[in-house]
């Protein structure tokens, strides 16, 4: 029904621009019509021809001031004319964005007026391109003008796209080049076509050879991002295990509750402090999360620990049973699944090559593992506490006889790492939810770590994590995540063939403990 | 550490008694008072808590395993789980292969592969359409497997927080490996719907009786192969590894092989365990060899007592039956429960059950001792 009122309102209005120019002129200001005017009623056109030809003026010398008639068009247009008017649309907006101040939506639009396959888009794209400052956004516009050109029908401007886009290591035009090729083969190969294949050959091989190396560097990202999770997490545990010979499997628990003070943190700056100041909650929870761990592990030394001094087993054994009661107060008191907001600056990530992309939270990781591991090497080689501590790893007893208060050394220490699996939590948040089973999800790969490194040397737990963390994400694109883990606790025991005590095992009588 | 964890003489022949009484009641009383009482009256047992406590007596054995193992040679085991599951997949392949043409889709195949669009049975499953393989299979598979990881370990002498590290990690990657449906072992549900075993239906009663009856002559063997083991001259020298290893070591003998025997029997053992669970529960999946079920089973020795083989069937029973009353009326408290008795046990009762009526029964007697002497002291003074 609609559709019949339409096509009877469109056939007057067609007869009535025609018959009626006078009046017509006195709507639009007593001009004659503008093609883009001309254009517009086009658009109502039943003919496909008629309508395609008005998308195409329209987009072409139309821009995004524009733009109110077309939403009003489109407020009261069937589905076929809506569809009709979306790249007319589209190409404004998209023009329109490549002024825009925020880089983000200048690099969108570009890649998207690439991919819209409109030869008209690429004038305003050189043009943007040459004022653009943002390198990457540069990179995104040449790209786009030059998948564009590779779409033309001069085998000359192809050829020179399909150079230009190897040149540009252009992951986005290897679906096109490859169809070039393609059509190219089966086609026999004209002498017009033989350049132009073979530039495309060129290309793609050009990209996929830049390919194999971005990939390799992503994964090798991945594998450090990962190895300084487990390193964070693993430190405080082999300083542990090194002074006071025990395993704390409740060390994951320790990190969970400071992804919690983060959390918690996060809540009381929502309530109490002006939003402008929101995102500082994160720097605010760096102390928390640590204070909140390490207060915890004082307790759980001077409640269960301390007892079971000397029975490394048993404290393995209940420390375990702490974390299970950690776990479950966790999922009743917070619910299963909880998430923290990364702070602003922390979002998004640095483009350091084509087809690399380096995530911000990754890289603060990263850098806050180097920082803990600076500052543990200032802790125990520069400062008294750091002197006791590695004498009462080396010889306990003598150590008491000249008057080093042990068991203070170990309490303090165990609130140490365990302040630092609070750090390990605070920067978890980053990069997952917030949930009970935190702990669980690295727990066994650090201590493979301790294993793997031995007992009471930095480097070697330094080593290990980068060792196992970077064969995880080796193995994984290959092998899939399960079978990677396999083979990794395979190779650790092969490993630990040849040197049963880790990488750096204390050497002498004192190994036998 | 060791010293006052091996049982007196005089500790041992009470074992014996207890022995032949709990025996006795396992194998008779309850099965006849099973079956002969009506439904309603007080002495009747029913079939569901028969069934329930055939499932713990398999527990027991699985804890008798790892007591061997920890109670008498010191290594701490956190992977028994992976051979309990292990021996209960084989059993469970052969439940499977039994159902034929009476599962869901009518295929002989098992249902999870006509779902995973398997057409062929693939070829280590063969073997298990014969039962005599299945239980074959159920204690070689988890022994072998011990037999090749005990050997890496032991050889190069992983001992201690590291071996418990490792068997840990073991754990979870045989729950990963098992979760998966490319290994064709039915991923995350694991094996389920067992209908027949030997041509009897699992859901008759009968069947679940004889079933149960199977569990108790087997834990009682079990009992006595461990028995026998301490009791050998490789017991003894099992005891004196746990006491000092390094000692062993320049005594001349070898703590590896010794240690790799008993980690073979206690795996073989828990293999065992989990062929008799499979049928009576009527499902394994791969959340019972993770890593919790295998912590579980080391608290329930440690509940039950460490180095008293009594010890590790009462903290199976007694630990099971607990977390079945708990879970029923009480779900969220039960990690609270468990994880408290953890740190209880180890902190405040190391020798768990058996060390607290040990205690229990010298102050007894030195009571009885003191009471004694005391009127024969008074009739002097007189």
């Amino acid at each position: 029904m609609r559709r019949v009122v339409w096509i009877a309102l469109v056939w007057w209005s067609v007869a009535w621009v025609v018959t009626d120019v006078p009046a017509a002129e006195a709507l639009t200001g007593a001009s004659p019509p503008s093609p883009l005017e001309q254009a517009l009623q086009a658009l109502y056109s039943d003919e496909e021809a008629t309508r395609e030809q008005a998308v195409r003026v329209l987009i072409e010398q139309g821009d995004a001031t524009l733009l109110p008639r077309l939403d009003e068009l489109r407020a009261h247009a069937d589905r076929s004319l809506r569809m009709a008017i979306k790249p007319v649309a589209d190409a404004w907006r998209h023009r329109d964005d490549l002024a825009s101040p925020d880089a983000d939506i200048r690099r969108s639009a570009a890649t998207d007026l690439g991919t819209s396959g409109r030869a008209v888009a690429i004038p305003w794209l050189e043009a943007a391109a040459g004022f653009e400052s943002h390198h990457w956004v540069r990179y995104a516009m040449d790209e786009s003008a030059q998948l564009l050109k590779l779409a033309s029908d001069d085998p000359a401007i192809k050829a020179q796209a399909a150079t230009k886009l190897g040149e540009l290591r252009s992951q986005n035009a290897v679906p096109a080049l490859k169809a070039l090729v393609q059509a190219a083969e089966e086609s026999g190969g004209t002498e017009q076509q033989k350049p132009l294949a073979r530039a495309a050959t060129a290309a793609i091989d050009r990209i996929e050879t830049w390919n194999v190396w971005s990939t390799a560097i992503e994964t090798v990202f991945r594998g450090i991002s990962l190895s300084s999770i487990l390193l964070i997490m693993s430190v405080g545990l082999a300083i542990v295990f090194g002074l006071m010979g025990v395993i704390n499997m409740a060390h994951g628990e320790l990190m969970m509750i400071g992804a919690y003070a983060t959390f918690v943190m996060q809540e009381c700056f929502k309530l109490y402090v002006p939003s402008s100041w929101f995102d500082s909650y994160y720097l605010a929870a760096l102390p928390a999360s640590f204070l909140a761990a390490a207060v915890f592990g004082l307790i759980l030394e001077a409640t269960v620990i301390r007892f079971l001094y000397g029975r490394p087993l048993e404290t393995m054994l209940a420390t375990w049973g702490v974390s299970l009661i950690l776990i479950q107060a966790a999922r009743i008191y917070f619910g299963d699944l909880t998430a923290v907001t990364a702070p602003a600056w922390l979002n998004g990530g640095a483009q350091v090559m084509v087809g690399v992309f380096l995530p911000f939270n990754r890289l603060f990781i990263i850098g806050l593992s180097i920082l803990c591991v600076m500052g543990i090497y200032a802790l125990l080689f520069r400062s008294s506490l750091g002197l006791r501590v590695r004498a009462v790893t080396q010889n306990r007893n003598m150590s008491a006889c000249l008057g080093i208060p042990t068991r203070k050394v170990d309490a303090y220490t165990f609130a140490f790492g365990s302040g630092l699996a609070g750090i390990a939590g605070w920067a978890l948040t980053l990069v997952g939810n917030v949930e009970p089973g935190l702990g669980q999800n690295y727990i066994v790969d650090s201590f493979m770590v301790v294993v793997t490194g031995g007992v009471g040397k930095l480097a070697g737990t330094i080593i290990a994590s980068l060792g196992i963390g970077g064969l995880n994400k080796l193995m994984e694109p290959s092998l899939g995540a399960v079978y990677g883990k396999v083979l990794i606790l395979v190779l650790v025991i092969l490993f630990l063939q040849r040197r049963p005590s880790g990488l750096f095992a204390v050497k002498g009588r004192q190994a036998e403990g | 550490m060791g010293e006052s964890l091996t049982p007196s003489s005089n500790a041992e022949r009470n074992e014996g008694t207890i022995f032949w009484v709990v025996g006795f009641v396992l194998l008779f009383v309850l099965p006849v008072l099973n079956v002969l009482p009506t439904e309603n009256s007080w002495l009747h047992v029913s079939d569901f808590a028969l069934n329930r406590f055939g499932k713990f007596l398999a527990f027991a054995i699985l804890a008798l395993g790892l007591d061997l193992i920890w109670g008498y040679a010191g290594i701490l085991s956190l992977g028994q789980g992976v051979f309990f599951g292990l021996g209960a997949y084989c059993m469970g392949m052969h439940l499977m292969l039994t159902i034929g043409n009476e599962s869901v889709y009518g295929s002989a195949l098992p249902d999870f592969m006509v779902w995973n669009q398997v057409t062929e049975l693939p070829f280590f499953w063969k073997p298990f359409y014969s039962f005599s393989a299945a239980v074959l299979a159920g204690l070689l598979v988890p022994a072998c497997f011990a037999l090749v990881f005990g050997f890496l370990a032991f050889r190069s002498r992983i001992r201690g927080v590291y071996f418990a590290i490792i068997t840990q990690a073991l754990a979870l990657m045989a729950w990963l490996v098992f979760n998966r449906n490319e290994t064709n072992l039915g991923g995350t549900n694991g094996l389920t719907d067992f209908k027949t075993i030997l041509g009897f239906r699992l859901s008759d009663p009968g069947t679940q009786l004889a079933l149960y009856v199977v569990t108790v002559l087997c834990l009682g063997g079990a009992y006595l192969l461990c028995r026998w083991i301490i009791g050998s001259r490789a017991g003894r020298v099992l005891i004196a590894i746990r006491d000092s290893e390094q000692r062993v070591l320049f005594s001349g003998y070898s703590p590896a092989n010794y240690k790799l025997f008993v980690f073979v029997v206690s795996a073989a053992l828990a293999g065992l365990a989990g062929m008799l669970y499979v049928p009576q529960v009527g499902i394994i999946t791969p959340a019972q060899m993770g890593v919790l079920p295998s912590l579980e089973t080391v608290i329930w020795v440690a509940v039950g007592g460490r180095a008293t083989l009594v010890g590790a069937i009462v903290g199976a029973v007694g630990v099971n039956l607990g977390r079945s009353i708990l879970t029923n009326h009480f779900p969220e408290l039960w990690p609270f429960f468990l994880g408290g008795l953890f740190v209880v046990v180890v902190l405040l009762f190391p020798d768990g059950v058996m060390g607290i009526t040990r205690t229990l029964s010298e102050k007894l007697t030195m009571w009885s001792a003191r009471l004694r002497k005391a009127p024969a002291a008074e009739e002097e003074q007189a």
